[in-house]
């Protein structure tokens, strides 16, 4: 495989024919929702639509029914994904468990914790975050200093955990740190932990709030907080491996490049149905990019199906996708005035400002638009 | 796409015969005799044939594919063309002779009737191949309605070239017409099919481009190491790799967007995104090259004078940007997701 095999999205009917029901709940459940709450995207938090989600079988999809999953295929989940983050539903809540920490579970925990984790998640009632990035390791993550000291039954963790996002929210975090050697050892010698954020003892939450004034993310400070050993999710020592083989999952999919897209409908809602030609340029612009991302994203989802791991198309997806979502608000901008202030510019200006003011972090969360162009080269044999 | 035996056909056959010799002898005016014989032995140009027209039976979208292997070796056959002439003929039910063919659109020709008599007349310009093709396949209306008429001879050919020296003919035409036959298709449709065909062309070269710019990389060695080791000059070529990749999804929609029906948004997305890519790759790939590639000797021009003639033909970025835009637009903002995902 290339960094540049793109098979053709596989076609599923059952998937498909998914996308009605989709389309069927989420207008009725958003329908009184207005756009400036969908412009949140995947940010926006909502536990009661979480389990309403989970009650309907929309989370978990692809994960085994033995533990409570659904045993679809990653096309279909695709579909849910994509029409829920079209409509701007509130997804933050129970996303990461679904996309990144079920998976992982079930890759490489134990049958305990499989049966302990997997059906709350699947129920929607399950949240995790993500501890991975710290004060001195954003980018170079495998510098990491947070660590896991093995005692009596258990592990202390001592260290400082930053931008977990929905760490105040979340029920469970899976921490990646080091739990043998010294930050020298670089990738040998991390570990992941599966760590209770409701009692956990020896452990801050604390917020730091973002440009926008909103509390979206946190600092997490472990002073001797001791967790047990069954919080192990794998082997001791193979953090680096567990965590790089989920990033093609978290890469490609369709929240890499649909985060500005409430922006764009209301962009065309103040347009109107024949607009001028200048405008009617953009927006194709922008309509052909979406088509041929979401070709490419649905490309990966199939090759991710068959069981292939296209780690450098993921990274190819998120760079083309953040540059696509950086774009909208500055070619809405171009487009429409916002100033004088009209009634009919009202919502949209609003819109405008909170995607403009969230852009910065779309090429910087989930690996900096540098790191991915890194690892594009690697995949074509320059590094 | 999936690489078929034709597209491994295609592969072998052009990668085999079109060496920068053959290039250079088409940029002063030599057809490529030898090679446009070994193409129509392979039968690669009857593809989107109905099997009782002479074609084989393959998936629209694997025939069509050969278009993007020919764009990788910048075939300098009028390929793309004589695929669709086949395919308006045989849309009108009209016969498809041999040879290399090419299309012209209404635009300055006047088709008449004169009782059972047909004649045809004007000048048509930007005529692909015109001066090489065996026969000219004319869409135009007569009354208000489609008909294809097919000439093999009846003009006169004045010599012009695109921005890659490939013949663009002028055609000043007064003739009877071999054929005629009213056509299920409109002008648009056949700029659209026109377009579909760049898109797959586009994404062929610029699969070429990125992987002469990645091996360049790795070769050309300043300040004591290969170019390719200077984060600079990596994140270039991903960026050249990441426009691929989108002309590579937009060249998968064109194919799938002529047949079994003719798709207008989905080729408008794929040939203005396609065009986009164009622009961008060509640019980071010179970037890349310095002053080697900008020479004549270099075989890099080959390509990029390529990109840059197919971002315009049929239709260019604003073009198509625009049909695509007032289509969502009409849709409105409600239905701006149904509407792409239908594309
Ligand atoms: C909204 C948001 C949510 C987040 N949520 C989480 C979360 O839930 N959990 C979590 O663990 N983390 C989270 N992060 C953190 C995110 O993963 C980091 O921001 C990211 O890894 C980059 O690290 P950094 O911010 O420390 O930047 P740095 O790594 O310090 O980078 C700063 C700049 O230098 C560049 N740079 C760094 N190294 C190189 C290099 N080798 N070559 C070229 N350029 C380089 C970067 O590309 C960037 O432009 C979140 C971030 C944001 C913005």
């Amino acid at each position: 495989m290339s960094a540049l095999t793109f098979p053709p999205p596989p076609a599923s009917d059952t998937a498909e024919a998914l996308r009605a029901d989709v389309r069927a709940f989420l207008a009725a459940e958003l329908a009184d929702v207005p756009a400036t709450k969908r412009m949140e995207s995947w940010s926006g938090f909502d536990p009661e639509f979480s389990r309403k989600l989970g009650a309907r079988g929309w989370i978990g999809m692809t994960f085994p029914t033995q533990y409570g999953g659904h045993g679809c295929s990653n096309l279909e989940r695709y579909v849910v994904i994509e029409e829920l983050l079209a409509a701007g539903a509130p997804v933050v809540g129970h996303w990461i468990s679904d996309r990144q920490s079920g998976p992982s579970i079930l890759r490489f925990g134990t049958e305990a914790q499989k049966r302990f984790f997997i059906p709350k998640i699947v129920a929607g009632e399950c949240f995790f975050c993500i501890g991975m990035s710290e004060p001195n390791s954003g980018s170079d993550l495998a510098s990491v200093r947070t660590r896991a000291t093995k005692v009596d039954g258990g592990w202390l963790i001592n260290g400082t955990k930053l931008w977990t996002s929905q760490a105040h929210q979340a029920h469970y975090m899976i921490l990646f740190c080091r739990s043998s050697g010294t930050p020298d050892d670089r990738q040998n010698g991390t570990s992941q932990f599966l760590v209770d954020m409701k009692s956990t003892k020896g452990m801050a939450i604390r917020p730091v709030h973002a440009m926008t004034g909103e509390h979206h993310f946190n600092e997490i400070h472990f002073q001797d907080a001791f967790i047990p050993d069954d919080a192990l999710l794998g082997d001791e020592g193979q953090g680096w491996h567990q965590v790089t083989s989920e990033l093609a999952y978290e890469r490609s999919g369709p929240e890499r490049f649909l985060s500005s897209f409430i922006l764009l409908v209301e962009t065309l809602r103040v347009l109107g149905p024949a607009p001028p030609e200048r405008a009617a340029i953009a927006i194709g612009r922008l309509g052909a990019h979406l088509v041929t991302l979401r070709r490419l994203s649905r490309s990966v989802a199939g090759m991710l199906e068959a069981g292939e791991n296209p780690a450098t198309q993921a990274s190819l997806v998120k760079d083309l996708g953040a540059l696509l979502e950086q774009e909208i608000p500055d070619i809405a901008r171009a487009i429409i005035a916002i100033d004088p202030p009209t009634e009919a510019t009202e919502r949209f200006a609003e819109v405008l400002a909170y995607t403009t003011l969230h852009a910065p972090s779309f090429s910087l969360r989930g690996g900096t638009r540098e790191i991915l162009r890194g690892i594009i080269a690697r995949g074509l044999g320059l590094r | 796409m999936a690489d078929s035996i034709l597209v491994d056909t295609a592969e072998r056959l052009f990668g085999a015969i079109i060496t920068p010799q053959v290039l250079a002898a088409a940029e002063h005016g030599d057809f490529p005799q030898a090679a446009w014989d070994a193409l129509a032995e392979a039968g690669l140009h009857l593809g989107l044939l109905p099997e009782s027209a002479g074609g084989f039976g393959v998936a629209p979208d694997e025939a069509l594919a050969i278009l993007r292997i020919a764009g990788r070796h910048a075939l300098p056959l009028p390929l793309a063309e004589t695929m669709l002439a086949g395919w308006l003929l045989s849309s009108a039910g009209l016969p498809v002779p041999d040879g290399p063919l090419t299309i012209a659109p209404g635009t300055g020709l006047v088709l008449s009737r004169d009782g059972a008599k047909w004649h045809i007349a004007g000048t048509a310009r930007g005529i692909a191949w015109g001066r090489d093709a065996a026969a000219l396949v004319v869409l135009a209306d007569v009354e208000g309605c489609s008909h294809v008429a097919l000439l093999s001879g009846g003009y006169t050919i004045e010599e012009r070239l695109n921005i890659a020296r490939e013949p663009r003919n002028t055609l000043v035409i007064d003739a009877v017409p071999d054929a005629v036959a009213p056509s299920p298709h409109s002008a648009l449709d056949l700029r659209a099919a026109g377009a579909a065909t760049r898109a797959l062309m586009i994404a062929g070269s610029l699969e070429r481009i990125t992987a002469m710019t990645t091996q360049y990389a790795l070769d050309r060695s300043q300040f004591g190491r290969p170019i390719g080791r200077f984060q600079a000059v990596q994140h270039s070529v991903a960026t050249l790799a990441s426009q691929t990749a989108a002309a590579l999804a937009a060249a998968g929609i064109a194919a799938e967007s002529i047949l079994p029906t003719l798709r207008l948004p989905a080729i408008a997305a794929a040939k203005a995104r396609g065009a986009e890519a164009a622009g961008i790759g060509a640019a980071l790939a010179h970037q890349i090259h310095g002053a080697i590639g900008f020479t004549y000797e270099h075989t890099l021009h080959f390509h990029t004078k390529r990109l840059h003639a197919w971002r315009d033909e049929y239709g260019g970025e604003a073009e198509w940007n625009a049909y695509l835009g007032r289509h969502l637009a009409a849709a409105g903002a409600d239905a701006l997701w149904p509407t792409l995902t239908a594309i």
